[in-house]
């Protein structure tokens, strides 16, 4: 327990260590929502954006995208990377367990997702006049099972992908079709036909739906148990496939 | 009678079709400092790395502190210590955040702060693995390696990359593991350093073991003999086939090439007392283990 702590924090340190990782985690977001902002404002109209302003549905939107961002994209490359180095080969052969390799970047991974949600929460809600969470318990469980989902992704990618490169990569085009059409972007009812078919395949999409649930009390559908599968099942596979070198 | 720390019978490792060892058995004994030496791609890291068990075995077995490392890897790796070849550390790590993090694997063991002056890391307490010399990186590993006080320690080719200095450095380094009673077994493909640390090696090729022994017993063995050389004017000198452990020389004008084996060297410099000659070059010139290696390892090798 004292080594999960001590690599938590020491990877919390290296994440902040790479200031490119950290713009894109905590400010990007934050330009994003001034964009949509700007292009959208926070009035409600009825046929788009589920009925409520375009702000209200984007702060829990974003609160998943943040998750998604650091989940996909600083995750997998981070672990790759080491990989790549013998960083992980180096942790086994000084017995250090896998499961506090990968503990390690999941706490980091939701450390650094709270903490970017709740940058964007403290901006959004002055500065749009966007409403607090209709339920701070189901936004927390939504929180914390969409940052569970996304890590445990992104350590299914960081342990398939065969380099930092390929890691980031793929995790960066991940976030950004899901980003376009998973409900994070442009406002799911205006994309039709294979776009939104797509669009509603994505994690992120269920991601979204099951912290508005929580937000703006709007129905999930199947959400929570689809990212609780998509859970599952990414971290079936990552044990599965987790290599050391 | 004391169990040997690293015990290896006939151990097999395949890789798809390419059989990596063949058959390498060898023991190492307590506090001594073993080497095993071959040429790239005979079997060396493949070797240590199954004792570590970070490689299953395809045959044979391996016992190391009377652990299996196929079954035991993780009980065994609290005993051992470990400087890997091809692994680093993320470059943004700072020196004392490693030691701290790997310090705190194992309640036994000395306290970082201790290895950190130990192993001369103190002035680059806060500075960032990328940011050290390709010394100051070893010297870290050692000190990584040393954290669980490990009764075993495996270098894997730590001097590979080193400027000469720098190597000089690191042998130090690892006598110094060798004083704390450490047994440490040496990968590596310098000759010299393997001759100057090992008590005992290994030299592998083709992923069977080629010849064993000390350095000098395999130069004895291997080298090809001894040659004692002297500038001499003049005189009648072929008594000197008769001088013991002599096996033949040569002259040309006044310069000998005394051939022999073992000893040579005294009985040629007693012969010529003897017969009231004092050469004042008198020297000897003996295979080194380089020689014996590119005997053992060039393609017909194996005969001496």
């Amino acid at each position: 327990m004292t080594l999960l702590l001590k690599m938590t924090w020491l990877e919390l340190k290296l994440f902040l260590r790479e200031p490119l990782t950290v713009l894109f985690a905590l400010v990007l977001p934050l330009i994003i929502l001034f964009v949509m902002g700007g292009v959208f404002g926070n009035e409600a109209q009825a046929d788009i954006y589920r009925g409520v302003g375009a702000m209200n549905y984007y702060v829990p939107a974003y609160v998943a995208l943040v998750a998604a961002s650091v989940g996909l994209i600083s995750l997998p490359t981070h672990m790759a990377s080491n990989r790549e180095l013998g960083v992980l080969k180096r942790y086994r052969a000084s017995s250090i367990p896998a499961w506090v390799v990968v503990g390690g970047q999941i706490a980091v991974t939701f450390v650094i997702s709270m903490v970017s949600a709740l940058i964007l929460i403290s901006v959004a809600l002055p500065v749009y006049d966007v409403p607090g969470p209709d339920s701070i318990p189901l936004v927390v469980a939504g929180f914390a099972l969409v940052a569970l989902a996304f890590s445990a992704l992104g350590v299914l990618l960081g342990a398939v992908l065969p380099s930092s490169r390929a890691a980031q990569a793929l995790g960066v085009m991940l976030w950004f079709v899901m980003l376009m059409v998973g409900g994070a972007g442009p406002p799911p009812e205006v994309l039709t036909g294979a776009m939104g078919t797509v669009g509603d395949l994505t994690p992120l999409f269920h991601a979204v739906r099951a912290l508005q649930d929580g937000w703006l009390s709007l129905d999930p559908g199947l959400s929570w148990p689809v990212v609780a599968g998509i859970t599952l099942a990414s971290a079936t596979a990552a044990v599965m496939f987790f290599r050391w070198e | 009678m004391a169990v040997s720390p690293v015990e290896v019978s006939h151990l097999v490792k395949r890789y798809g079709d390419f059989t990596a060892v063949r058959d390498i058995s060898f023991q190492v004994e307590e506090g001594e400092i073993f080497g095993i030496l071959g040429p790239n791609g005979s079997g060396k890291t493949t070797t240590v790395e199954s004792l570590q068990g970070l490689r299953g075995i395809d045959g044979g077995e391996v016992r190391v502190l009377g652990f299996d490392p196929s079954t035991q890897a993780a009980e065994l790796r609290r005993h051992i210590g470990s400087q890997l070849q091809e692994s680093a550390l993320p470059d943004r790590v700072k020196v004392w955040e490693a030691l701290d993090l790997f310090g705190s694997i194992s309640e036994a063991g000395p306290s970082w702060q201790r290895l950190l002056d130990e192993w001369g890391l103190g002035e680059k307490k806060d500075a960032r693995f990328g940011s050290l010399s390709g010394g100051q990186q070893q010297r870290l590993f050692v000190a990584l390696a040393l954290v669980n006080d490990p009764e075993v320690v495996f270098l894997d080719e730590m001097t590979t990359g080193l400027d000469p200095a720098s190597r000089r450095v690191a042998w130090e380094l690892i006598r110094r593991i060798r004083e704390r009673g450490t047994t440490v077994v040496l990968v590596t493909h310098f000759m010299e350093e393997a001759e100057t640390l090992c008590d005992r090696l290994i030299v592998v090729s083709g992923g069977t073991v080629v010849a064993e022994g000390t350095p000098s017993a395999l130069i004895d063995r291997h080298g090809g003999g001894v040659k004692v050389k002297f500038t001499l004017d003049g005189e009648d000198t072929a008594w000197l086939s008769t001088v013991p452990h002599v096996t033949g020389w040569d002259r040309e004008r006044n310069r000998y090439e005394v051939r022999g084996e073992g000893p040579v060297l005294t009985y040629v410099a007693s012969a010529l007392l003897d017969h009231g000659m004092a050469p004042s070059d008198l020297r000897q010139e003996r295979a080194t283990l380089e020689d014996v290696f590119l005997a053992l390892t060039s393609e017909d090798g194996g005969s001496p």
